[in-house]
């Protein structure tokens, strides 16, 4: 348990200190467009490597996940919001694992 | 032609409601997920607290979890937190003087990808009340629909807690799919960090590596790939992705 509350704490602090000391440091704009680039790729990368291969572990069965991400991509390629999204892959997961 | 709406605390609370909807189903999800990796509900609750953040937790929990060292919690956090660095310094751009140092170090807490999105589309420049209100609904979203989720963990039937799992990496989706479907770069950061991530964690050698510091190999190089090959347009003022 201490261990665990080590962790957190280190958790809280990183994730404040980036968003706090460039807020109250730098007002300037970053102007390396490699570093640039990078920072706005990074999201998607981050993302993807967190979600594939994990998501296909994430329910009761490979069948079930398989079922849920088919469901979240396409409505995520029509656009649709987050919370569609996500409620709409449980929704297809969950009824996959009935008839698995 | 539209009024100028006044940017004070209300407004920003107002402002702030349906990115609270938005984090209350989500942060349902991840409560559900920090109890299912065996930790109590008020160390879940303090996570998302202290945290506000979807990505950051969602890997940190695996790291906890785990029992990881240190060194690989505050690396992971910071590689996948970066994007807050680069929002926090665009933001700080649309600040008008009523931020004082103190006023930055308390409301930069509050810069997530959607508060800064609504933030940062603001014409002109904003105060600091206004970031301060604009964080309240997130914030209150956030915290109360982790409470609630790790609860129900305790409560919901075992079918409906193993299809609630996937609920977190459909909205990852939801956020990858369309900018990779319009935006080369994107495309190639998505499907390189996949690519590798299954190498990570299939290749009998390779899968010694943790999960946290996995992500961080994997979205580091894939960031840096898609960079190199697709750099962004020179000075695209005000934007940003997510």
């Amino acid at each position: 348990m201490k261990h665990t509350l080590l962790l957190m704490a280190a958790m809280a602090l990183t994730t404040y200190l980036i968003r706090m000391l460039p807020f109250v440091i730098c007002r300037k704009k970053i102007t390396s467009r490699f570093a640039r680039s990078f920072l706005s790729y990074a999201p998607y990368a981050v993302l993807s490597a967190m979600t594939i291969p994990s998501v296909f572990s994430s329910t009761a069965s490979l069948g079930s996940a398989v079922a849920g991400v088919a469901a979240a991509v396409l409505l995520a390629l029509k656009k649709q919001s987050l919370l569609v999204v996500a409620a709409a892959a449980c929704a297809a997961a969950y009824l996959a694992a009935l008839f698995i | 032609m539209h009024m100028k709406k006044e940017l004070n605390f209300a407004q920003g609370v107002r402002d702030g409601v349906p990115i609270g909807l938005g984090y209350l189903s989500v942060s349902f999800s991840f409560g559900l997920m920090a109890v299912r990796a065996g930790l109590p509900v008020w160390t879940a609750v303090l996570i998302s607290a202290s945290n506000l953040t979807s990505a950051g937790q969602v890997a940190g929990l695996s790291i906890i979890a785990a029992g990881g060292a240190l060194i690989e919690m505050i690396v992971t956090q910071f590689v996948i937190n970066m994007r807050y660095a680069l929002m926090a310094v665009s933001l700080s751009q649309k600040t008008d003087a009523s931020f004082t140092t103190l006023r930055r170090m308390t409301a930069a807490f509050g810069i997530t990808d959607e508060i800064f999105a609504v933030a940062a589309s603001q014409d002109g420049t904003f105060g600091a009340k206004y970031l301060y209100g604009l964080i309240v609904m997130p914030f209150l979203g956030w915290t109360g629909g982790t409470f609630l989720g790790a609860a129900a963990g305790n409560i919901l039937p075992e079918a409906i807690k193993a299809a609630l799992g996937i609920a977190i990496y459909g909205m990852f989706l939801a956020i990858i799919v369309p900018p990779a479907m319009t935006d080369r770069g994107a495309f190639l950061a998505a499907l390189c960090a996949a690519v590798l991530s299954c190498c990570l964690t299939y290749i009998p050698a390779l899968s010694a590596i943790s999960q946290g510091f996995s992500v961080v190999i994997c979205a580091c190089a894939a960031a840096a790939l898609a960079a190199w090959l697709h750099p962004i347009a020179e000075e695209p003022e005000g934007e940003t992705h997510t």
